[in-house]
């Protein structure tokens, strides 16, 4: 018994460690990587060599900030939003496998799990944007709303189809299931849900609920301070998370060219921040897609591609 | 352990849930009263599938899905009927007067 | 007592106070969010009776999708931030009616089955409801998607701009 608790103990400090670091180091990177791509050098000075302590120092400052509550505000609400948006993705953290065995918690449905609960993360969002007593803000999370419920159909029917071909609900059990060829068996799903992952975290070009030419910030525009940077952490959380997530999905998870057993967690972290790194690149590469052109991607592409990928896997799975 | 808690539970929420169908005259709080309502009744069924099989679970989940059907449908209503009359107060609806022209 | 019965009674406890919360609070989009906390209390209840899959779906069709449409509504018809006035009717006999159903159904609920205890099943797995819905219960399954498709068309219908 005494076992099992320090274990437990153990995996969930684990995820707790991942969840405070991973996001940093994807932050950093988004700010090099993205400074390299326009032909500037990003953070150089903060900690000395490449302004690797940048996002430490970013902490720091906006712990010091004012905490200013706007006057007309729903103030418990407002208050309580940002832990209502960081929350579901601290609970992912607990359910994504790093190695094989090396998972805070493996669930029999835990793809299921994980998908319940980033879905609750819309409410964190409504939540500020309703609170703020902005005009803005209710605008931008009024589109949130509607972007999240419309993408969350191709995100689920995505993951449903490697659900399906793996034969099991469980993530580290479809990592097992998976095999090389797959890549292009599930490519389309692969496609659809790290796009329909993209707006769920509303990162650019699906940032129209923040759309900071049009509606100053969105649903964060009255938050300062530390609450914003909470906001701040669940979106670069939600980074690793979708990328995570589509690595354990489509991309092999912990499998690599060589030694799965010993360097599982290796190759996990390597595909993870790779495809953060599409994350990143995507943002600088496309701009923002209008509101009408982001529900036609949608619902004209994105849901009937699943469909289509769903029947494809069940007629592979059928005749195999 | 014993059903009869969760069971009581249920009756409980049930109450609450036709307390607030009745006293509500919003539209939408109206809306997350039947929620209640159908709640309770999930409740019921998946502790009866404890005691009973997993029937009990399959009927929960259709009752789940119903509720998804019946809150699309509900709200376009609702939505429709607010731009029409500026309200979703039910009691001011007088359905009697055609305001389609 | 077991720790099940604790459990449930804890998060029946919280369910039951939010629910009522969700009834009579006068601050309109409070009420959808105590909605949340009541729906999320029964995920809990329902993984206690070792529920998982209906605990889930309640969490990603519940609190993802009808509680987010819901707020979302309560928004576009203005919804002032602080109270409102004239949400309800009179009390008194909403209270005599709900209160007496709870109370009929409690006495029906506690005759039926006293004090009686049952084991609950081994944690169940996804396998054995998905075989429950495929073997036994196709015909509601397709009836249910046929229902599906009605809401969808019939909420297009009820939304799309009136061409004179």
């Amino acid at each position: 018994m005494g076992r099992i608790v320090i274990e437990l103990l153990l995996r969930v400090a684990g995820a707790l460690v991942a969840f405070l670091t991973l996001p940093l180091l994807v932050g950093q990177l988004e700010h090099k990587a993205m400074a390299h791509m326009q032909g500037r050098l990003g953070p150089m000075y903060a900690g000395g060599f490449h302004g690797w302590a940048q996002l430490v120092a970013d902490g720091v400052k906006f712990v010091q900030k004012e905490e200013i509550v706007p006057a007309a505000a729903d103030k418990t609400v407002f208050r309580l939003a940002p832990a209502a948006g960081l929350l579901p993705y601290l609970l992912v953290f607990l359910l994504l496998p790093l190695g094989p065995g090396l998972v805070g918690q493996a669930l029999d449905m835990g793809l299921f799990v994980v998908l319940a609960i980033v879905g609750v993360g819309v409410v964190g969002m409504l939540m500020a944007s309703w609170s703020s007593a902005n005009k803005y803000s209710l605008l931008g999370g009024l589109r949130g709303a509607a972007q999240l419920l419309g993408y969350e159909l191709p995100f689920v029917l995505s993951a449903a189809s490697v659900a399906m071909a793996a034969g099991t609900l469980s993530l580290p059990g479809i990592v097992e299931a998976w095999r090389p060829w797959w890549l292009l068996w599930q490519a389309p799903a692969a496609v659809v849900f790290f796009v329909s992952g993209l707006a769920e975290i509303r990162r650019p070009p699906f940032d129209m609920p923040i759309a900071d030419s049009e509606l100053v910030f969105g649903y964060l525009t009255e938050y300062t301070g530390l609450r914003f940077a909470l906001f701040l952490l669940a979106e670069y959380a939600g980074i690793v998370v979708v990328s995570a997530l589509t690595t354990v999905l489509f991309l092999g998870g912990w499998k690599g060219p060589f030694a799965d057993h010993q360097l599982g967690w290796l190759w996990t972290l390597v595909k993870v921040f790779a495809v953060s790194f599409v994350v990143i690149w995507v943002r600088v590469a496309y701009p923002r897609l209008r509101e009408d052109q982001l529900q036609r991607v949608c619902w004209l592409v994105l849901v009937p591609v699943a469909l289509a990928q769903l029947v494809l896997t069940a007629v592979v799975k059928v005749v195999l | 352990m014993h059903p009869v808690i969760p069971y009581l539970l249920a009756a409980g929420l049930f109450g609450v849930g036709v307390y607030g169908v009745l006293a509500r005259r919003n539209a939408i709080l109206l809306l997350m009263a039947v929620e209640l309502l159908l709640n309770a009744v999930n409740l019921v069924l998946v502790t009866a599938s404890a005691a009973f099989g997993s029937a009990g679970q399959v009927f929960a989940l259709f009752v789940i899905v119903l509720a998804a059907a019946e809150i699309g449908i509900g709200l376009a209503i609702i939505l429709q009927l607010y731009r029409l009359r500026q309200t979703v107060a039910v009691d001011d609806v007088d359905v009697t007067v055609d305001v389609t022209e | 007592m077991t720790v099940t019965d604790v459990l449930i009674c804890a998060l029946g406890a919280l369910a039951l106070g939010s629910a009522l919360l969700v009834v009579s609070t006068r601050h309109v989009v409070r009420a959808g969010l105590w909605l949340v906390v009541t729906l999320g209390a029964l995920a809990g209840c329902y993984l206690v009776l070792t529920a998982e899959l209906v605990a889930w779906v309640q969490m990603l069709i519940y609190v993802g999708a009808v509680v987010v449409l819901l707020l979302f509504a309560v928004m576009l018809t203005r919804a002032p931030i602080g109270a409102s006035d004239g949400l309800d009717r009179s009390r008194w006999p909403a209270v005599l009616v709900g209160g007496g159903s709870a109370v009929a159904l409690g006495a029906l609920l506690v005759e039926a089955f006293r004090w009686s205890s049952i084991r609950p099943p081994a944690p169940g797995t996804a396998e054995r409801i998905g075989a429950a819905v495929f073997r036994d219960w196709v015909l509601p399954f397709e009836v249910l998607s046929v229902l599906l498709l009605a809401a969808l068309v019939g909420a297009i219908v009820l939304s799309a701009p009136r061409r004179s």
